[in-house]
């Protein structure tokens, strides 16, 4: 009993990570129809750049005790610093292959994905070692049942994601904007002819991706602590994990993206507790090769016909 | 219908001469492949010998990956994977069957084998024999797997494909680590269950000891071959097919091509070789084989060739793999930017130059020859 309560913990823990980065992927893969492979490398920069920062601002700030707030201050530099690049690399390397092929756009978007690596690897950017960021906030038990303890660390972490993904529902759903990114999302031609500006949408498309990954790069630091190089493959793992579970949900389907990551969370640490844990990953991908082959539109997505 | 079928059958070209015909490049390859080997090979140091095999093995990997990411358009992003499965099932072969059968993992090849050695040795031998065997186990092994990874994927329209293929190298990375350590004397080979031996392939240690086969013949000869089958299916009914999924899926589609069948023996074919560049990879002097092999950064230079060369460019992928990997010998300065600089080389190509610096078109198709008497412009090429 207390295996599994720990279990399910862990795997909303992890879930909820899954799933915010999950959010990136399927939004642009909505609006734009293909696979923003650098959307993972956004999320190690937001890890790499919320520990330079609170690094520096520790080391300047001469406080006796981090303040409390301290950790939000670090989630929206890393926010802002993330929501830039998102934006640059939209307006520099995608948007001049607005229309050109699919396969030369997935090339851009592998290039992008190498160029973040390798030049987050040089030595003056994030370095080829693995660092650790500063402890952001004490962390302490706040509930335990049985033998599990539900830490403040934990609790933060899932409730970071969890608020801004009901921020995120509020946004695609309710707001101007959120309308403008499903018109566009259904047809990028006829959202320009209804006045609604295709550009500009999909730049805060990227934008609001990227800062979601800021915030998933800002908790998994904040989760492990240690922090792994850019070229790590571990983060290229995350962000194929996150990508699988925005198929399972269902590409292009918001909500079906929180459900995905939920569930990938679910499948690999009940499948590390209960099976075996070194074949962890190899639950996630044989998962992607079943919905592949017997739902392919995911499990909130309808299948959408190829129209000519 | 018969009176078409008599037509058809008058224009057939005679069956020894077309046999001719159709052997010829063959024969030109295993006169290259030997005139390496027997007569350049003892002449030049072991250093720039290696490169000659590096190169030779690239332009397998890269040449197999065009035809499914050049002719098909679709996205491999897990070539390393099926040259590690290749690798690792053709070394199993030699490695345990040299210990069965000899009692010793020692190369037992001749003059064609990768033997410093080549005063009084037979041209082929046993183990030359057993070499070929394995290779030939390898590329069928990681075909096979092509087939498991590729029908799933390739049914769907997209970049599934890049997606599957990535999480298929990574898998076969996790599980190549999980195996048991090899076995090292032939007591304990011939103690083990024949259907345990390949679960002991050393796990994270890598796999060493396997036999050095590799030669500049074997390496050039599988390369004559790649390209051939490369060339044939590019100017025959498949690679018109291929081309038309890559131009148009729906319209290819219409015209009753059956675009899966094609996409995924495309993606077979591709794997096959690779599988075999892997067993030339794996029987290579000095490589200690292991699970990082599969990883991504191999299979990001393979496609860093292909997309160089061209996408559809059979030469021109040959030419990109020459050129990456000697590049490395020239950037060693920067070593550390080469990764950047690559990176920046593919972004700007997809927006200055999208279709690689070939194109679909071969090296030799291009207006730039036009001045040559005989030249002509490629059949069906666009622009």
């Amino acid at each position: 009993m207390d295996q599994f309560l720990q279990t399910l913990k862990d795997s909303m823990a992890i879930g909820s990570l899954y799933a915010l980065i999950a959010l990136g992927y399927t939004m642009v893969y909505g609006i734009l129809k293909f696979i923003n492979f650098a959307h993972s490398d956004v999320v190690v920069l937001g890890a790499w750049s919320s520990l330079v920062f609170a690094n520096w601002a520790k080391t300047h700030a001469g406080w006796e005790q981090t303040p409390w707030w301290f950790g939000s201050l670090v989630l929206v530099a890393a926010m802002a610093f993330c929501g830039t690049v998102g934006f640059l690399i939209e307006r520099l390397a995608y948007r001049p292959l607005r229309g050109a092929p699919r396969l030369n756009v997935l090339i851009t978007a592998i290039g992008v994905s190498l160029f973040l690596q390798n030049a987050g690897q040089l030595e003056f950017i994030f370095g080829t070692r693995p660092r650790s960021i500063p402890a952001l906030v004490v962390d302490r038990s706040l509930l335990t049942v049985g033998r599990v303890h539900l830490n403040l660390l934990d609790a933060i972490g899932f409730v970071t994601a969890v608020a801004l993904m009901v921020g995120l529902d509020w946004l695609v759903f309710r707001t101007k904007m959120g309308r403008a990114m499903r018109a566009v999302s259904f047809s990028p031609q006829t959202a320009g002819l209804m006045g609604v500006p295709v550009d500009r949408v999909i730049s805060f498309t990227f934008v609001l991706g990227s800062v979601l990954a800021a915030t998933g790069g800002f908790l998994w630091a904040l989760k492990y602590t240690q922090v792994n190089q850019p070229a790590d493959t571990g983060w290229t793992l995350v962000g194929l994990k996150a990508f699988v579970a925005a198929v399972v949900g269902g590409i292009g389907n918001v909500r079906g993206a929180m459900l995905g990551g939920l569930a990938i969370g679910v499948l690999e640490q009940f499948g590390s507790a209960y099976l075996s844990s070194s074949l962890s990953d190899v639950y996630v991908f044989s998962l992607l090769i079943v919905v592949l082959l017997f739902r392919p539109s995911g499990i909130l997505g309808q299948a959408v016909p190829e129209k000519v | 219908m018969s009176l078409l079928a008599e037509q058809a059958r008058s224009m057939r070209p005679a069956w020894g001469g077309s046999l001719a015909r159709g052997l010829a490049p063959l024969a030109a390859g295993l006169v290259l492949a030997v005139v390496l080997q027997v007569f350049i090979r003892p002449y030049i140091d072991p250093y720039p010998a290696k490169l000659l095999l590096d190169i030779g093995i690239n332009c397998v990997l890269a040449v197999s990956l065009t035809m499914v990411n050049g002719f098909t358009g679709q996205f491999s992003m897990g070539h390393a994977g099926f040259m590690a499965v290749g690798g690792y099932a053709s070394g199993i072969v030699t490695y345990y069957a040299s210990m069965r059968l000899w009692g010793s993992p020692e190369a037992a090849g001749g003059v064609l084998s990768g033997i410093l050695d080549l005063q009084g040795l037979p041209l082929v031998t046993k183990g030359d024999v057993l070499f070929l065997f394995s290779l030939l186990v390898g590329g069928t092994v990681s075909g096979l797997l092509g087939v498991a990874v590729g029908l799933p994927s390739l049914r769907l329209r997209g970049d599934y494909l890049a997606i599957v293929t990535l999480g298929f190298g990574e898998i076969v990375r996790v599980l190549i680590q999980q195996t048991r350590p090899v076995l090292g004397t032939a007591e304990e080979v011939r103690s083990t269950p024949t259907w345990q031996l390949p679960s002991h392939v050393g796990g994270s240690l890598g796999f060493s000891g396997i036999p050095t086969y590799t030669s500049l013949f074997w390496v050039y000869l599988a390369v004559a071959v790649t390209l051939i089958a490369a060339f044939r299916l590019k100017t025959g009914t498949f690679g018109r097919a291929f081309l038309s999924i890559r131009e148009d899926e729906i319209a290819a589609e219409a015209m009753g091509i059956k675009t899966t069948r094609y996409k995924v023996t495309a993606f077979v074919i591709a794997a096959f070789f690779a599988g075999i560049a892997g067993g030339l990879f794996s029987h290579t002097l000095g490589i200690g084989l292991s699970a990082e092999a599969a990883g991504f950064l191999k299979s990001f230079d393979v496609i860093i060739m292909v997309v160089l060369g061209g996408l559809g460019s059979i030469s021109g992928a040959a030419a990109a793999a020459v050129v990456v990997t000697l590049l490395p010998e020239w950037l060693r300065p920067v070593a550390e930017y080469r990764m950047v600089i690559y990176a920046l080389a593919l972004i700007l190509m997809m927006i200055f130059r999208p279709k690689g610096l070939f194109g679909v078109r071969e090296i030799w198709e291009r207006a730039a020859w036009s001045w040559l008497p005989g030249w002509r412009p490629a059949k069906g090429a666009r622009r």
